[in-house]
C-alpha cells in the first residue's frame, strides 16, 4: 500500500531526498488509493518551495504494519479537491488554501478555517483586497430556506466560561437540520512562529498548543526534536512521560465525566468528579510542581525526576483518588434518569466516523479500534502495553463508557509503571538537529492523536513545523453528531467530544 | 382581632419567606453533593443585591420588557392573597377564585414570554415557546386538580377547598388523593422550572427553558424574576402542602409553626429530587406532564363515580 512513499516509523526522521517528489496527477491519484486501500491520513499540509511553488505533503499511517509514509508534490496555483470523495481531506484544504493562497478547485465547501492572511504575501485563495481586514467567523454559512425554519447562532461567546466559536444551527423547531462551527478565534500563529526554530520560547509554546493537552504535544514536540538530533531519551524519562500523559488523560477524563453529569444536571457525580479532577491534577503537580505537567517533558527527558518517596506518595494517593473515581461514576451506570438521557443522544454512525478520520476516544466509541499507543508504539508504549477500550452505539453514553474503561486501565498502567520504575538519569542534552531531514511524531493524548511533522533546512532549522491537535479531525463529527438531534441536546453532545478550540486555531 | 393577626402573618410569610425555600433546596443539594453549599439566607443577598444593581436595556426593546418582570411579580404577589397557608384562610376568598388564581399565574406566564420575545433573540424565542408549550400541558392537570378538590370540599372558593381538606378525606378517599397528589407534584416541579424539566443551575443557554427567557434582564428587573419565581414556588408549594399533609394542630400558632415546617420539607423534598436524578430530554417533558393530567383526571373520576 505505501509503495512510491518514504516509509519511516513513528519519532523516527527521513532525510528529505528520501521523500518521493511525484508530480501532481501522480499525487492525486495516490491519494486516493492510499486512502481507498486503508491508510489513514495523519497529515496533510503545505510548505513553501522553490519558484514561488507550494510543497503538498501528506501524511499517511498504516495500522497494519504499525509504519508511517510520507509523499509530496508540487503545485502552481491550484489543486484537484479531493474532499468530495474523502471528507477527511476537506479541513486539510482549507487550511493549505488559507496558509498558501493555493486553491484546492472543486472544493464542496470552500471557506477559510482561522481567518487570516496567506504566508506567502500577495497570495489569496479568495482574492480579498490586500488590506481588507479578515474578522473571524465572517462568512456566508450553510442555510436551509423555508417556512418555519429558523437559525439559531451560539458564540463566539458563550454564557459558561469556555473558549470561544461560533455555532450556526439550522433548526425547524427543537429538531437540528445542520450545523455548521467556525473557528479561527484563539489563532496565535504557532506554526508560522516556529518556522526557523526550535527558539527558546519554542517549548512553551508547544506546551500551550491545547492548553489541557500540555503533556501530549510536549512528548510529540520531543520525539520531533529527540529524532532530529539522534538523541534518544533516557529509559525512565520516558517512564515519567508516560506516567504524565496517563495523569493527564486521566484528569480530563475524569473532568469530562463530571461535566457530562452537570449538563444532564446530575449533581453528584458532577460535584465529585470536579473534585477528583483536582486531585489527579495534584498528581502531576507532584511530579513536576505543575498541575498542567508544564516544565516536566522536555527534548532529551524531563524536566524532573521521581523520588522514591514520590513513588510511595504518588501509588497511596492513586488508591485512595480510584476508589472515590469508581464510587462517582458507578452513580451514573446506576441511575435510569441518566441512562435513558445518555443512550440514543448525538449518535454517530462508525461508517461516518472512518469517512471524517477521527480518532480518540470518540472515534473508539464508535467501535473504531484505533490507539496510536497501540498502532504506532512510542516511548514507554514501546515496552509496557496499554488495552484499547472501544464501545459500539457512537451515543453519548458510548463516549462516555470509552472515558471511563480509559480511565481504569490508565490506572492500571501507571500502578504498574510505578511499581518498576527503570534507574538511571531522566535527561541529557540533546544535539543539533540534523540537516534536511523530516521528523513524524505521533503521539495519542487524552483526546486522540496528535502528529507533529518537522522539517528542518541546510542548517538544521525547522523549515516548516505541522501540528495536527485531534480535534481537527474530530469537529465535523461534532457537527454531523447533531443532524436529526434535538438543538437541547448540544451542550450535552458538545461536552461529550469535548474537542480543542485552540487546539483547532493553533 | 385574630383574623388581623393571620392576615399579619400571612403577609409576612409571602413577603419574607419564599427565597427561603430557594436556600434550602440549594443546601440540600450542597449536601447530596458533598459540598458545604451556601448559606440558608444567599438568596436573600442575592435579590438584595440585585436591587442595588443598575439595569441594562437593549434598544431594540420596548415598554413590554420592562414590564415583564413587574407584571409577573405583581400577579404572583396578587396570587399569594387568594391562597390559604396551612390551616389559615386566606385574606381574600370568594366563588371561584381558584380560577382566578390559575391565571394570575398565566398572566404572569404571558408577560414573561412576551418580554422574551420582545428582545428578539433566538435563544428566548425559543425559550418562550417551549415555556408556553409546557405550561399549556400543565394547565389541564390543574385544572383537574381543582375540580376534584371542589368536589371534595363543595365549595370553589381555594380557601374553603384547601382547608377542608382532612385526614378524614386521606381515610376516605385515599386512592383518589393520591393520585391528585402525585399529579400536583409533577405540575409543582414543571412550573417552577425544577429538574426533572428544567435545571435552575444551568448556564448552557440551548437547554434552558425558564432561565433563557429572563437572560437579557439585569439589575431590579432581574431581582423581580428571582424573587417573583422564589414566590410562585412558595404558593404552589403551599397549595401540595395544604393537599398533602392537612393536619389540624387546634392552635393558631401551632398551625402557624407546622405550615413553616411543612414548606421547609417540601424545600428538602425537592432539593432531594433534584439531587437524586438527571435532567429529563426535553422531548421526553410533554408525556410527564400528559401524565400528570392523566393522574388528576383519575382522582377527579374516582372522586365523581
Amino acid at each position: 500500500m505505501m509503495r512510491g512513499m518514504g516509509i519511516l516509523g513513528n519519532g523516527t526522521a527521513l532525510p528529505l531526498d528520501e521523500i518521493p517528489v511525484v508530480a501532481p496527477d501522480r499525487f492525486f491519484t495516490q491519494v486516493p488509493d492510499a486512502l481507498a486501500g486503508g491508510l489513514r491520513l495523519a497529515s496533510f499540509f503545505g510548505a513553501s518551495a522553490d519558484g514561488g511553488q507550494t510543497a503538498l505533503y501528506a501524511v499517511f499511517a498504516s495500522k497494519a504494519e504499525g509504519t508511517l509514509g510520507v509523499v509530496s508534490t508540487r503545485v502552481n496555483d491550484s489543486f484537484p479537491s479531493l474532499s468530495r470523495r474523502f471528507p477527511q481531506l476537506s479541513l486539510f484544504e482549507r487550511e493549505i488554501a488559507e496558509q498558501f493562497g493555493v486553491v484546492p478547485a472543486g472544493h464542496p465547501w470552500f471557506k477559510p478555517l482561522r481567518f487570516h492572511r496567506a504566508w506567502t504575501p500577495g497570495r489569496d485563495a479568495w482574492e480579498r483586497p490586500e488590506n481588507a481586514d479578515i474578522p473571524a467567523g465572517v462568512m456566508d454559512y450553510y442555510r436551509v430556506e423555508g417556512e418555519e425554519v429558523h437559525e439559531v447562532a451560539v458564540g463566539p461567546v458563550h454564557a459558561g466560561i469556555i473558549e470561544p466559536g461560533h455555532f450556526r444551527f439550522q433548526c425547524h423547531g427543537e429538531h437540528v437540520f445542520h450545523l455548521e462551527i467556525s473557528l479561527g478565534y484563539q489563532h496565535r500563529g504557532i506554526e508560522r512562529q516556529t518556522i526557523g526554530g526550535p527558539h527558546p520560547k519554542t517549548p512553551y509554546m508547544m506546551e500551550t498548543a491545547a492548553g489541557d493537552t500540555t503533556v501530549g504535544h510536549m512528548q510529540a514536540y520531543c520525539m520531533v526534536i529527540e529524532a532530529l538530533s539522534g538523541c534518544p531519551a533516557p529509559a525512565r524519562a520516558e517512564a515519567l512521560r508516560g506516567i504524565a500523559l496517563e495523569f493527564e488523560r486521566l484528569a480530563n477524563h475524569v473532568g469530562d465525566l463530571g461535566a457530562i453529569a452537570g449538563d444532564i444536571g446530575y449533581l453528584p457525580t458532577a460535584s465529585f468528579c470536579g473534585r477528583i479532577r483536582g486531585d489527579i491534577l495534584n498528581l502531576t503537580a507532584v511530579l513536576c510542581g505543575s498541575r498542567f505537567g508544564r516544565g516536566l517533558v522536555r527534548p532529551g527527558g524531563t524536566g524532573f525526576d521521581c523520588e522514591p518517596a514520590m513513588v510511595e506518595e504518588l501509588l497511596q494517593r492513586i488508591a485512595g483518588i480510584r476508589n472515590d473515581l469508581s464510587n462517582a461514576v458507578s452513580l451514573l451506570w446506576n441511575t435510569p434518569s441518566v441512562m435513558a438521557r445518555l443512550e440514543n443522544t448525538g449518535t454517530l454512525a462508525a461508517e461516518s466516523a472512518r469517512e471524517l478520520g477521527m480518532v480518540g476516544p470518540a472515534a473508539r466509541a464508535c467501535g473504531l479500534n484505533r490507539d496510536v499507543r497501540r498502532d504506532h508504539p512510542f516511548g514507554i508504549y514501546r515496552m509496557a502495553q496499554i488495552p484499547v477500550a472501544t464501545a459500539h452505539h457512537g451515543d453519548v453514553c458510548a463516549r462516555t463508557m470509552v472515558r471511563w474503561t480509559e480511565c481504569e486501565k490508565s490506572f492500571d498502567f501507571v500502578e504498574e509503571l510505578l511499581r518498576q520504575l527503570p534507574g538511571g538519569i531522566v535527561w541529557k542534552t540533546p544535539g543539533p538537529l540534523a540537516e534536511n531531514r523530516l521528523s513524524v511524531a505521533l503521539t495519542e493524548g487524552w483526546r486522540g492523536e496528535i502528529c507533529h511533522v518537522a522539517m528542518t533546512d541546510g542548517v538544521g532549522r525547522f523549515s516548516r513545523y505541522k501540528i495536527t491537535d485531534p480535534s481537527f479531525h474530530n469537529w465535523p463529527g461534532l457537527a454531523l453528531a447533531l443532524r436529526g438531534q434535538q438543538i437541547s441536546d448540544f451542550p450535552l453532545c458538545n461536552k461529550s467530544f469535548n474537542l480543542s478550540y485552540c487546539g483547532f486555531d493553533l | 382581632m385574630a383574623a388581623i393577626v393571620d392576615m399579619v402573618v400571612h403577609l409576612l410569610l409571602v413577603i419574607l419567606m419564599p427565597p427561603l425555600l430557594l436556600g434550602v433546596i440549594g443546601k440540600t443539594k450542597a449536601l447530596f453533593a458533598g459540598r458545604v453549599g451556601a448559606p440558608f439566607l444567599q438568596p436573600y443577598h442575592d435579590i438584595i443585591r440585585l436591587f442595588r444593581k443598575g439595569s441594562v436595556f437593549s434598544r431594540t426593546t420596548t415598554w413590554l420588557f420592562r414590564a415583564g418582570p413587574v407584571v409577573t411579580l405583581a400577579a404572583t404577589a396578587t396570587a399569594a392573597l387568594l391562597i390559604p397557608f396551612g390551616n389559615h384562610e386566606a385574606p381574600v376568598s370568594f366563588a371561584g377564585d381558584a380560577i382566578l388564581f390559575a391565571y394570575l399565574f398565566g398572566l404572569g406566564r404571558f408577560f414573561t414570554t412576551v418580554a422574551a420575545l420582545d428582545t428578539g433573540s433566538s435563544f428566548e424565542g425559543m425559550g418562550a415557546a417551549r415555556e408556553v408549550t409546557f405550561s399549556c400541558l400543565a394547565e389541564p392537570a390543574l385544572f383537574f386538580a381543582l375540580v376534584t378538590l371542589a368536589r371534595v370540599s363543595d365549595s370553589l372558593s381555594l380557601s374553603t377547598m384547601l382547608t377542608r381538606v382532612s385526614a378524614d378525606i386521606w381515610i376516605g378517599e385515599g386512592a383518589s388523593m393520591l393520585l391528585l397528589l402525585s399529579g400536583l407534584f409533577i405540575v409543582l416541579l414543571s412550573e417552577n422550572c425544577r429538574i426533572p424539566f428544567d435545571d435552575p443551575n444551568t448556564h448552557l443557554e440551548l437547554t434552558m427553558i425558564h432561565e433563557v427567557m429572563v437572560l437579557d434582564h439585569s439589575g431590579p428587573a432581574f431581582g423581580c424574576i428571582l424573587y417573583g419565581a422564589a414566590m410562585k414556588l412558595f404558593l404552589l408549594g403551599a397549595f401540595f402542602m395544604n393537599v398533602a399533609l392537612p393536619f389540624k394542630s387546634g392552635s393558631a400558632a401551632g398551625d402557624w409553626a407546622f405550615f413553616i415546617f411543612s414548606m421547609i420539607a417540601l424545600a428538602v423534598a425537592v432539593g432531594v429530587v433534584e439531587s437524586v436524578m438527571a435532567r429529563l430530554r426535553l422531548v421526553r417533558i410533554p408525556q410527564l406532564l400528559v401524565a400528570a393530567t392523566v393522574l388528576t383526571a383519575f382522582s377527579m373520576l374516582l372522586i365523581l363515580r
